[in-house]
């Protein structure tokens, strides 16, 4: 039976729904508002909303005190190429693990997940090392390849859950019809598994070019993106609330639009292997 | 051509010998049809001459080429599936194409081929469509369409028809009988129904836990059924089987006698009781329990209109009674 749904309760669900959207979403409102604030209005107590002094001249300062189109590229590069390189790699190993598993397959992909549970700082000084001795260190080229290994499991995860619900009849017709392994991948699979890719790709960009722990390690100007640019401006003569703030929203302006207009595709994806 | 030999095949899942060894030879040009319970191994039997799994053991050969460990795109065969597996993605236009184009021929090759196929099998309006877009019996036009633009000594059929209502099931039942008189291709079609199989086979195998039971025509397995299995299997309904003293004075384990072959008699036979009767208008089934032989089905003309509660006299027609040994083996 369905479940009737009064006003009263389509109100209260309504209410219920923005209030927590409200309270996840508050930082990021308190951010972008506060970067339109003078450093004395940004940090007055108690603090200002409606009588607050309100200035353009932060993102004006931090346009002129540093190099944003140079962070915004290394941003782009790093996080779009670590997720095609991801993937070139992943679909592959979701293929084999999804159409031709072997015994101990559940058992890797169980591994694979345990990797993101262990605490990326105990491997910072091997892996910064590592960096240092192959002369990857503060290069694009290195995080890249960090930055993949570190989504690879998560690439892999997702595609292998899409790759799951694409029935096997129809890569064995493939074979049948005289498709070789590259054919079946190419002309079958994937077309039939591009929303999923998609979402992956989508979902692995956002990770990526929200991740700060290892893009600040392993960078110091050559190819620091927005993440370290958001750093540069926590002084240590004392934080600048204000442009900070006005730093952090221009950080994370791009990824927050792109994330608006591929939200469907987002939630869909996600949600792909959930009902059948 | 496309003689498919195979010898002493076994295949295992595990510890499981899905089938334990078993040796069979299909003729060029032959329509033969793999029948038996679900679970018996007819569909991987299938898949292991298309290549789709490895034998465990044993080999294959198609027109006296080994093929034993070839992958199934070297073995020159296509196959309909049981639930269509058409590429989504791809029109009918293009489904259609698939093979020639894994295969390299030009655009106009597929094309040509393409659209006579389309016009063999009713499709020419359909071309431009999404599978999704289509019905079922069209669905699986569409994949016999693909199969036959390869032109392969073979066509696997994997229960093509079960996924389809029954009436769209007889008009493809014939559609593809037709097709094999006009190909003359050989054909090995899996099934459980054994309606499919005795309309369509030119040779029937019936397969039970992994073992073939018989092989013949589909009127030697009706009429001589070489055990008791096969001679519950094909005929439908069912053949009554009868033991004890009935069969004893026939000098035999069990005795069989088909429905069709129970007359009602005024005089003599065994007496029973009519418990349950199925009008279908052109025959009566009937469910008679009798003192002597048990329950017994029978199935009597159209015109018959026995009751609930009526008594009858059955007698088994001269020369229609089956006799099997101990093991089930017709004697």
């Amino acid at each position: 039976m369905a479940r009737a749904t009064t006003p009263r309760r389509k109100a209260l669900t309504t209410l219920a729904a923005w209030t927590v959207a409200l309270i996840i979403f508050f930082p990021v409102l308190w951010m972008i508002l506060t970067s339109f604030k003078t450093e004395a209005s940004a940090v007055a107590m108690p603090p200002e909303f409606l009588g607050a002094s309100w200035t353009l001249e932060n993102y004006a300062e931090v346009w002129q005190r540093s190099d944003y189109p140079r962070f915004f590229w290394n941003s782009v590069v790093i996080s779009v190429g670590s997720t095609l390189l991801g993937l070139g790699l992943a679909i592959p190993a979701a293929w084999s693990m999804a159409f031709v598993p072997g015994r101990r397959t559940k058992d890797l992909l169980m591994w694979m997940l345990s990797t993101k549970m262990m605490p990326a700082v105990a491997v910072m000084i091997p892996i910064y090392l590592l960096f240092q001795w192959l002369g990857i260190y503060d290069s694009k080229i290195g995080l890249v390849i960090a930055l993949m290994l570190m989504n690879l499991p998560i690439i892999i995860w997702m595609l292998y859950t899409y790759f799951k619900e694409i029935p096997s009849e129809i890569l064995e017709a493939a074979r049948m019809d005289g498709a070789n392994l590259w054919n079946e991948v190419l002309y079958v699979l994937t077309p039939m598994a591009v929303p999923g890719i998609a979402s992956t790709l989508l979902l692995n960009v956002i990770l990526a070019w929200n991740e700060a722990f290892w893009t600040i390690t392993l960078t110091t100007t050559k190819a620091a993106p927005l993440s370290a640019f958001i750093a540069s401006f926590s002084a240590p003569q004392g934080l600048f609330y204000a442009k900070l703030s006005a730093a952090s929203t221009m950080a994370i302006l791009p990824i927050l639009i792109l994330g608006w207009f591929s939200q469907k595709q987002l939630v869909r994806g996600l949600t792909f292997g959930a009902v059948k | 051509m496309g003689k498919i030999v195979l010898k002493s095949v076994r295949k295992a899942f595990g510890e499981v010998d899905v089938i334990p060894g078993l040796d069979l030879t299909i003729e060029d040009g032959e329509f033969v049809v793999f029948v038996g319970p679900s679970g018996c191994g007819k569909s991987t039997l299938l898949r292991l001459i298309a290549g789709l799994e490895d034998l465990t053991s044993g080999t294959m050969h198609i027109d006296a080429r080994e093929v034993t460990s070839a992958p199934p795109a070297q073995r020159g065969l296509a196959m309909v599936f049981q639930s269509y597996a058409l590429y989504p993605h791809m029109s009918v236009r293009k489904n259609i194409a698939f093979p020639l184009k894994m295969a390299g021929a030009s655009p106009e090759e597929q094309e040509k081929k393409v659209t006579a196929a389309a016009k063999v099998l009713n499709l020419t309006n359909y071309l431009d469509r999404r599978p999704g877009q289509l019905s079922g019996g069209q669905r699986q036009r569409v994949a016999i369409g693909r199969a036959i633009v390869r032109e392969p000594s073979a066509f696997l059929f994997d229960e093509p028809l079960s996924n389809l209502d029954a009436a769209l099931r007889v008009t493809m039942r014939q559609e593809i009988t037709e097709l094999h008189q006009s190909l003359k291709t050989t054909m090995i079609y899996v099934t459980h129904d054994q309606v499919e199989a005795m309309t369509m086979a030119d040779k029937i195998v019936v397969l039970n836990a992994g073992r073939i039971e018989q092989v013949g025509s589909p009127m030697e397995l009706y009429h001589k059924p070489a055990n008791t299995f096969v001679a519950g299997f094909i005929g439908s309904p069912k053949m009554n089987l009868i033991g004890g003293a009935l069969a004893a004075a026939e000098g035999a384990d069990q005795i069989g006698i088909r429905p069709e072959h129970l007359g009602i008699v005024t005089e003599g036979g065994w007496e029973g009781t009519v418990g349950l009767s199925e009008h279908l208008g052109s025959d009566t089934f009937l469910k008679v329990t009798t003192g002597q032989a048990g329950v017994l089905t029978v199935r009597a003309p159209g015109e018959v209109m026995l009751r609930h509660g009526d008594k009858v006299r059955l007698a088994p027609m001269p020369g229609k009674l089956h006799r099997f040994g101990k093991d089930g083996v017709a004697l």
